[in-house]
This record gives C-alpha cells, sequence and structure tokens, in this order.
C-alpha cells in the first residue's frame, strides 16, 4: 500500500530523518517505534503532508489504482487519496463538540449518507463517545480525547490509518482498550501504520515493526521476532 | 427627539459593527490585523458610485455588483499580500497590511481622484417619514433591519455550514485542520470575502448616509471599527456586533446631549478603548486567546 524510499527530512539544519525505508502493505499493521527524537512522528507527519522539507520517494497504491509519487503533496491530497492520521498530542479541537470534530474528519466528504454510517460505526467503536457527543473536545478526559483523535482519522473513510503514539498518556488499562481497537480497525480491513514508545503493546499487535534510532532505521523485522529479540529486549523492553 | 437619536445611533452602530465582524474574523483565523479592511469600506462605497453613473446600473443591481466586487477585492488582497506571508513571522504580515492599506488609498486616489464624490440616492431612502412630530430617515429603519439580517446569515454560516466549522476549527488550530483534509487557504479567501462583502454593505449605506465619498473614507469609521472588534472582544463576531453598538450610541448621544463636546467625538472611541483595555484585555465577550499582537 505505501513504500517509502531513502526518506529525508530537514528543520533548517537539523536533519531529523536521515534516509529511511520502510514498506506497509496492505491490510497490515506495521509500527515505527523508538526513543523520543528519533524521527518518528517527522516520518509519519512528512507522509501526511505536513512537513515541507523532505527528499525521498513516498510511494503510494491505492486500492483501486497504480503506486503514485505523494511526497511534497499537500495534506487534503493525501486525505482525498485515503490517508488519514490521528496527530501525536491528539489534537483535539477543544470548543468543537465530539459530534463538529468527527465531522471535520470528515470534511473532504459529500455522501452524507456515509458519513452518518461511519460516525455510528464510530460511536460503536467507542461508546463513551456516544455518551459525549455534545460535550466540547476540551471537556474531555484525556482517554476520551485519544479515542476520539482515533474516531476523527477514521471519519474520512481512509484506506490508511496513521496514529502517533496513541498509548501516550493513558492508564494502562486504556492502554489495552486502545490496542484491541487498533486491532479491530485493522480486522475490519484499514492498513495500520502505528508509531508507538510503548514497544511491547505495538510489537504485540504489528505484522512488522522498525525500530528507529537518531533518525534511521537500527532494526527491523516481524513483530513476534523483535520482541524476542536480546537486544530489543534490553534497549526497549526494559530487559 | 430622543427616538431620532435612537435611530442615528443605531444606524452608525450598525455601520460600525458590519465593518467590526471584517477585523474580527482575520484576526480570529490568522490572528492578523487587516489594516486594508477600512479601504474595502471605501471600495464598497466607490463602486457603487461607479456602478450608477459610469454604468449606469440600476441600483439594486448596482448594490450587488459593489458587493461581490468588494469581496473579490478583499481574496485579492489575502492572495497577493497577506498569503505568501503565512508562514512567515506575524510582524511581516502586519506590515504588508499597512503597505496594503496606503497602496489602495493611493491607488484610489489616482484612479478615482480625490475630489469628494456624491452618491445617488433613491428618493425613497432619504424621504423623511413622520410620526406625529418624530421625523425618521427610512433608511435609519432600513439600516439596523439589514444589518441584523446579514448578521443572522453570518452566524447561520459559522455555526451551521461546513465552511464554518472549517473556519471555527482554523481559529483555532490552523495545522491539524490541514489534518482534516481541510482545504485551509481556499476557507481563508472565503472568510476575506465574507468580511469584506460586509464591510461593501457598510461602505454602501454609509454613502447613502453620508452621501459625500472620497478615497479616505474608510480611514475614520474602520478606526472606530478595529476599536469596536477589540472591544467587545476580538474574534468574537457577537462581540464585534455590541462593540459597534455601544460605540454608535456613545457618539451620538454624547453629541445629542452634551452638544459642547461634539469636537471631540472622534476621540470616545480611544477613550472607550483605553477603559476596556484596562479593565478587561480580553474585550467584552472574547476568550483569551493564545498569540496577540
Ligand atoms: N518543527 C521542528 N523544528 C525543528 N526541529 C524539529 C521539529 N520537529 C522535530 N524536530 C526535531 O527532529 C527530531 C525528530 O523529532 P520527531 O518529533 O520526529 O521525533 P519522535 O521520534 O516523534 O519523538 P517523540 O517520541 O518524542 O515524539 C528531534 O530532534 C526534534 O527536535
Ligand atoms: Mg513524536
Amino acid at each position: 500500500m505505501l513504500r517509502i524510499e531513502d526518506l529525508h527530512v530537514y528543520y533548517g539544519a537539523i536533519h531529523a530523518v536521515k534516509g529511511i525505508s520502510i514498506a506497509i502493505p496492505k491490510g497490515g499493521i506495521v509500527t515505527l517505534i523508538g526513543a523520543n527524537g528519533a524521527g518518528k512522528s517527522s516520518t509519519i507527519r512528512s507522509i501526511a503532508g505536513l512537513v515541507k522539507n523532505v527528499k525521498g520517494r513516498i510511494l503510494y497504491t491505492p486500492p483501486d489504482g497504480t503506486e503514485m509519487n505523494i511526497a511534497g503533496r499537500r495534506p487534503e491530497d493525501m486525505v482525498r487519496l485515503g490517508i488519514a492520521m490521528s496527530p501525536e498530542g491528539r489534537r483535539i479541537l477543544p470548543h468543537l463538540t465530539v459530534e463538529e470534530n468527527l465531522k471535520l474528519g470528515a470534511y473532504i466528504r459529500t455522501d452524507t449518507d456515509g458519513v452518518e454510517r461511519d460516525r455510528d460505526h464510530v460511536y460503536e467503536l467507542f461508546p463513551r463517545l456516544k455518551e459525549r457527543s455534545w460535550q466540547k473536545g476540551g471537556t474531555l478526559s484525556g482517554g476520551e480525547q485519544q479515542m476520539l483523535a482515533v474516531g476523527r482519522a477514521l471519519m474520512s473513510s481512509p484506506h490508511l490509518v496513521m496514529l502517533d503514539e496513541p498509548s501516550l498518556g493513558l492508564a494502562p488499562l486504556l492502554v489495552k482498550e486502545v490496542f484491541d481497537i487498533i486491532g479491530e480497525i485493522n480486522a475490519q480491513g484499514k492498513t495500520v501504520l502505528l508509531v508507538e514508545q510503548n514497544a511491547f503493546a505495538a510489537l504485540k499487535i504489528a505484522s512488522y515493526a522498525y525500530i528507529l534510532e537518531v533518525g534511521a532505521i537500527a532494526l527491523e523485522g516481524r513483530g513476534e521476532d523483535l520482541l524476542k529479540d536480546p537486544r530489543v529486549k534490553e534497549a526497549y523492553l526494559g530487559g | 427627539m430622543f427616538v431620532q437619536h435612537f435611530f442615528n445611533a443605531l444606524t452608525l452602530g450598525s455601520l460600525y459593527g458590519l465593518i467590526a465582524i471584517g477585523y474580527t474574523m482575520v484576526y480570529g483565523i490568522l490572528r492578523l490585523i487587516n489594516f486594508a479592511h477600512g479601504d474595502m469600506f471605501m471600495l464598497g462605497a466607490y463602486f457603487v458610485f461607479f456602478a450608477t453613473t459610469l454604468w449606469a446600473l440600476p441600483w439594486s443591481l448596482a448594490v450587488v455588483v459593489a458587493i461581490i466586487g468588494t469581496a473579490l477585492c478583499g481574496v485579492l488582497v489575502d492572495r497577493m499580500a497577506y498569503r505568501p506571508l503565512r508562514d512567515a513571522p506575524r510582524i511581516s504580515a502586519l506590515i504588508s497590511a499597512i503597505g496594503v492599506s496606503f497602496f489602495i488609498q493611493n491607488l484610489s486616489l489616482v484612479l478615482f481622484t480625490g475630489l469628494p464624490r456624491a452618491v445617488m440616492r433613491p428618493d425613497w431612502l432619504v424621504n423623511v417619514i413622520k410620526f406625529g412630530d418624530i421625523r425618521i430617515l427610512p433608511l435609519a429603519i432600513i439600516v439596523p433591519i439589514v444589518t441584523a439580517a446579514l448578521v443572522a446569515s453570518l452566524l447561520w454560516v459559522i455555526y451551521r455550514t461546513k465552511p464554518g466549522l472549517a473556519m471555527r476549527a482554523i481559529s483555532k488550530d490552523i495545522e491539524t485542520t490541514r489534518l482534516m483534509g481541510v482545504p485551509v487557504d481556499k476557507v481563508i479567501a472565503m472568510t476575506f470575502a465574507i468580511g469584506s462583502a460586509l464591510a461593501a454593505a457598510s461602505g454602501i449605506m454609509w454613502a447613502l448616509r453620508y452621501p459625500q465619498i472620497n478615497p479616505f473614507m474608510g480611514l475614520v469609521p474602520g478606526n472606530k471599527a478595529f476599536i469596536a472588534a477589540v472591544f467587545g472582544g476580538i474574534g468574537s463576531i457577537q462581540g464585534a456586533v455590541v462593540g459597534g453598538m455601544i460605540l454608535g450610541f456613545i457618539e451620538i448621544m454624547v453629541v445629542a446631549f452634551f452638544p459642547g463636546l461634539s469636537g471631540y467625538r472622534d476621540a470616545f472611541a480611544f477613550i472607550l478603548l483605553i477603559v476596556i483595555l484596562l479593565m478587561k484585555p480580553t474585550g467584552l465577550m472574547g476568550e483569551k486567546l493564545e498569540d496577540k499582537i
């Protein structure tokens, strides 16, 4: 579905991502893990079209199309192509209601019925959001905001869903809930790119994983293999 | 007497309020003081002047042409002067705004000449109606009604339509709004179009009320409307309308009841501004915005 070839990201003089290559097969869950500042967000933000200074190729194959290089396109083009993202830190619009936040996620769509169906689907995945549909986003708890951020990313009816640290700041029980739902979203046919610091949980559900260290890929492999890898155990799973 | 003053104040307040909305919308979305906004007011009046004289259009059509023409000018200002600076430090856009305003005024001076022009006024708008011994211009009733209708439509757009949702989202977090697939530049252009159209409506009604127009006529009402927007709480549309009304009432009533102070009428707005900024820096209905200039 998506292949990244030799991606570089620069912020002025800072060379944040130094030539990484990643492949995300259709229907899979691929995870990108690494420490703070490794370049995970920079990578997925460049796929979403939010980063100005990128070099390299981002090759996307829509389910019914042929491969194209989408590097450097605008965020709205990415959403139209079927790539959606839940950003780091949730970025819920605090003054809009839950319902309005979801509507914003469906901005590009004109099929009102489909949007309503997808909204109901999000409310099924996250019943707590339904109870709070008229509440302002800013009044939700951190966990609820995270659910809303994930739900909002689903509202454009994407083929590829990118999640930047969805477990950040959540209690362990809630982390499990969020990861279960990521599995469910994937089972319903969406390809997932998951950025995480919670390496254990991410490796457990991922079909394939990349470990990023200071802007370069240090290690890659199937999730279950990396879980057993002594180097990974030592550096990311607490020995 | 009081009734007449009341309607005069309502009219002036409406005209300030309509301009103030444009300042507040652009500030709310871009955190930019659009100094060229007062000039949109002036352009609206000139469009009507030329549409009725040079192009010999009937009144109703002239108004439509003027509003659309001014809206396009507002979009053009954004496209040429602000959009290229979207990622630049905010002070650059502010300087650009001042430059554009000078440019429009001086270009207008060249194109339209500095000669004050009289706008043709349909009789039914200016033939005084008498209720007993109260004498009122039909305009003084029509202006507040038109304003109320425009404000109601605007609120409907902002709170009930998709572009309105996008405007509200952009005002808080432009990057996330972009991430949701919203064509942000188009929505911003739409904001400029709406703000400029309302300024044009105000300029047209102003030209009917005070029929002398010149290229610098936007300066004083523009400044006062900006003060009204800050006073009402910049970023808040309701605040802009309320601020405009209060300013209109103070100006008319002080002059009416303390004629000795009428020489200072343009100073009231500034006094009001200083007082509110000291007492409530966010204005009457404003909420805290993260970055102010
Ligand atoms: N807008 C920016 N301007 C300048 N430098 C940036 C910017 N964004 C990121 N960086 C730098 O790029 C590097 C990679 O940052 P990035 O946010 O991609 O890391 P990350 O892996 O997502 O980290 P975290 O786990 O803390 O979210 C860091 O050194 C960071 O300081
Ligand atoms: Mg990050």
